[in-house]
């Protein structure tokens, strides 16, 4: 290699590592505030320490992995609001597999759970590309469909759950600063993401988000894309759902906040709801500000219902000043 | 220069514009004096849609002002620009799809008659006001943006590549009614690649290279090799000489056909194509708007299927029901336009990597060190400009253009399918892909190549074919293929004869009538196409 080509690609490799810090700015950005966030809380509350963080952990956690899931359909371009549905059918069913049953039985469970998570994500992403109907209307139909479904299988909350499932997300691992949901979370989406993102696969979803037409021309199965884009949403939703069980004990057939929490998480976390940009970090730093701040709220004891407006306001405001910047940045 | 301050009708000067770390104006300034029709060249890249952009108020510049008719003043926007006498027609048309004409008119407060009146000057006079604007043909669309610009007699007239997408007889009505606006008081600024018509209705030329006013050129005869010059800077490598190619033809034809195409049918624009193309050739395809030629390099990248005919690849009968059968045959497709190829939020490097994963089995986890090397070897191989490469929608035209051909290079390429590559961009990037497809060539790889700039017939092509009415009409070798003989047998006239007045103004009256080759062409090309 000559001396020339060398010192091209050298300042090819430096001018990644530039863009890679632009891409992900806003990531930066958003461990900043939450860094800000966490002294904040500590100043108003300064008993909050080990609890309060294995409890922050407990609490993220199902919002988290319906983000990251949420997350993964917007970069393909499409939007799944059947996804709080999604969790609670996942939650029951497995809340009542697993009453009065053994241990072990557990893991069939949860093997049986993830799988209708995968099954019925894919019947979400098949109806979108077979009807050609929108995305965000097949979803919203099938969001009914699926707190249905839930309804039949539980009238009421009940059932239970495996004794280790409910270990699995309490307490801490090691040290006390660890709690374990967090740890599931991370091993969750180190598991499943990061070689998602390293893959043609991975490629695939964000070419068909960013353009349809050029990555159909460049020999892209846009359908099967998006329908294993859907699938792998369903997936997170059924981690999602037994995340509910293993917290509570229990499962609930009414579909929590979820769906537009994680669409708030998805579009807070950096990911362009026109899809083919962003990725599942944002969106779980963005779930932990959003968890963070309605704690804040509490222990300054705002009212309630005030404390949800505060909360839309910190959304669009945090968006704002995001897009803000960016087109700052642009014109500069 | 005599022109004093005061006399000119727009002033620029100093103009500078930075998008973060790429300098897109340097130091640009741009006269128009009233009366004159004055050209903007520059290569892609060297500033030229910035400028334009910022004298129509899309951007803003980062210093220098702008006068118009002596008093300075800032455009904020598009509608200012407009009211204050500076229209634009831009490359892509600027017409709300989902409207029929006579509403996108309304919108812009356009007048109709005399709207009516350029459309008759323009050769469109037949226009249906009430069809939507996504029926009509690309051509159609573009001469409507000129009428309704001229409708509203801007005192500048700024238009961006207006006949890039225009078959010859409606190129020729645009340049007869530009040359007819000099000697009053309004001015045309005129964008285009194309030489000939610079010498044909500019008064002055400007010049840009790499974001900087290099010259203005008083249009002269023998003014173009100053202005190529200009815009150049440095000379590039020129092309194999035509009759050596004319040898190397006659040597490959004895070969197996790389691609057989027998008796291809599709709805009714696509009647009876029959060729073939052997490894090692570049095959010119030459034809007017909508003849077929749209129909045909979809099924060919795999987008539609056709309704007849059958296609062999190395001898073996093919169908594709996927681009991905396409690519995996060996076909790779370059289209004119890059929006429809590039992934424009995504980094060049993904862009060029997207195709290397059209199998199942490339699902899996990506090999980073051979993704590496494949990219890193398609952007040396083109020379693009990695400044910007974190999104590709940052980097000019022209070396977008170079990502959707560096994509397929980076592979390795059997059979590439160009739809006019060049469409749009500057003359050395257009002489690097020149080069490109003749080293392709001449590596053994077997190029189709349809061009609207027949010249490029010459430059490139050991032989073209040429279709008129969905059939193969003539084949030319590349020492004949000269442009009159070309522009002939596209019209279907016969070598010998005279090209008749009517055969022209038919063609014109023809194109709305017909519906839109490039309606058609998107419309069958959507992604839905493969459940």
């Amino acid at each position: 290699m000559s001396a020339a080509t060398a010192a091209a690609r050298r300042a090819a490799h430096a001018g990644m590592i530039g863009s890679a810090a632009r891409r992900n700015a806003w990531t930066l950005g958003l461990l900043g505030f939450l860094a800000f966030l966490l002294v904040f809380t500590k100043l108003i509350q300064p008993s909050y320490g080990v609890t309060g963080v294995q409890g922050l952990a407990i609490s993220v956690l199902p919002l988290a992995l319906a983000a990251v899931g949420q997350a993964i359909v917007v970069i393909s371009g499409g939007i799944d609001l059947s996804i709080g549905a999604m969790m609670a059918l996942t939650s029951v069913i497995s809340a009542s597999l697993m009453k009065g049953q053994p241990e072990e039985f557990g893991i069939a469970v949860v093997v049986i759970v993830l799988l209708l998570g995968l099954a019925l994500g894919a019947i979400n992403g098949g109806l979108v590309v077979v009807t050609r109907v929108p995305d965000i209307v097949v979803t919203l139909a099938m969001s009914f469909v699926w707190a249905g479904c839930a309804l039949l299988v539980l009238k009421t909350p009940g059932g239970g759950s495996a004794k280790w499932i409910k270990e699995l997300v309490t307490g801490s691992l090691g040290n006390e600063w660890i709690p374990k949901a967090a740890v599931v979370l991370v091993l969750v989406v180190a598991v499943i993401w990061v070689p998602l993102r390293r893959s043609g696969l991975g490629l695939s979803i964000y070419a068909i988000g960013s353009n349809r037409l050029a990555a159909f021309r460049s020999g892209v199965s846009v359908g099967r894309t998006k329908v294993i884009a859907y699938a792998l949403m369903g997936l997170f939703a059924a981690l999602g759902g037994l995340s509910l069980t293993a917290s509570t004990g229990i499962g609930t057939p009414v579909p929590g906040p979820y769906t537009l929490m994680s669409v708030a998480a998805v579009v807070l976390g950096g990911v362009n709801l026109a899809g083919g940009r962003g990725g599942v970090f944002g969106a779980l730093v963005a779930v932990v500000i959003l968890q963070l701040i309605r704690t804040d709220m509490t222990f300054l004891n705002v009212n309630t219902n005030l404390a949800v407006v505060v909360q839309g306001v910190i959304l669009i405001g945090v968006v704002m000043i995001g897009s803000l910047v960016q087109i700052r940045r642009a014109r500069a | 220069m005599t022109a004093t301050r005061t006399d000119l009708l727009l002033e620029a000067t100093g103009i500078s514009k930075t998008y973060g770390a790429v300098v897109a104006l340097k130091s640009a300034s741009l006269a128009v004096r009233p009366g004159e029709v004055h050209a903007l060249m520059g290569a892609n890249g060297a500033g030229k849609s910035t400028l334009v952009k910022i004298l129509t108020g899309a951007v803003r510049p980062d210093s220098g002002t702008i006068a118009v008719r002596g008093r300075e003043r800032t455009v904020h926007s598009p509608g200012e620009a407009r009211r204050g006498g500076l229209v634009s027609v831009y490359q892509e048309p600027a017409l709300i799809p989902d409207l029929d004409i006579r509403s996108n008119l309304r919108l812009t407060e356009t007048p109709l008659e005399p709207f009516r009146h350029w459309l008759g000057e323009l050769g469109l006079e037949g226009l249906d006001l009430s069809s939507l604007a996504r029926s009509m043909p690309l051509a159609s669309l573009r001469i409507i943006d000129l009428a309704r610009a001229l409708a509203i007699e801007p005192d500048v007239l700024m238009l961006d590549e207006m006949t890039a997408a225009l078959p010859a007889n409606l190129t020729e009505r645009v340049l007869e009614v530009v040359g007819r606006q000099r000697g009053g008081h309004r001015a045309v600024i005129f964008i285009s690649h194309r030489l000939i018509e610079i010498a044909a209705v500019c008064d002055r030329a400007t010049v840009l290279r790499e974001g900087e006013t290099v010259g203005v050129v008083d249009v002269t005869d023998g003014s173009e090799e100053r202005i190529v010059e200009l815009m150049l800077g440095e000379v590039v490598r020129d092309v194999p000489a035509a009759a050596e190619r004319a040898a190397a033809g006659a040597r490959v034809l004895g070969a197996r056909p790389r691609l057989t195409v027998r008796g291809l049918a599709a709805g009714t624009k696509l009647q009876d194509v029959s060729f073939e193309l052997y490894p090692g050739e570049v095959l010119g395809v030459v034809a007017l708007e909508g003849q077929g030629q749209d129909e045909l390099f979809d099924i060919l990248a795999g987008s539609d299927r056709p309704s007849g005919g059958e296609l062999l690849v190395d001898g073996a009968p093919v169908s594709f029901h996927h681009p991905a059968d396409a690519i995996r045959a060996g076909l790779v497709y370059v289209p004119a336009d890059r929006a429809e190829a590039l992934l424009m939020q995504r980094s060049v490097r993904e862009n060029i990597a997207l195709p290397f994963i059209t199998r199942l089995r490339d699902w899996g986890p990506i090999n980073p060190g051979d993704e590496r090397r494949k990219v890193e070897g398609g952007i040396a191989r083109l020379q693009i400009d990695t400044r910007a490469q974190g999104e590709v929608r940052r980097l000019s035209g022209g070396n977008q253009q170079k990502v959707t051909i560096a994509r397929w290079v980076a592979g390795g390429v059997k059979t590439m399918l160009c739809f006019d590559p060049t469409r749009g961009i500057d003359i050395r990037t257009k002489q690097q892909i020149y080069v490109l497809l003749r080293d392709l060539a001449e590596a053994g790889a077997a190029v189709l190549l349809y061009t609207s700039e027949l010249k490029e017939v010459q430059l490139v092509c050991e032989r073209a074919i040429v279709i008129f009415g969905g059939r193969v009409v003539a084949e030319i070798g590349v020492a004949d293929a000269d442009e009159t003989a070309l522009l002939r047998a596209a019209y279907n006239l016969r070598s010998d004869a005279p090209m008749p007045e009517h055969v022209a103004a038919e063609a014109v009256a023809e194109g709305p009538a017909e519906g839109s080759a490039e309606a058609v062409a998107s419309s069958g090309t959507e992604p839905e196409a493969d459940r």
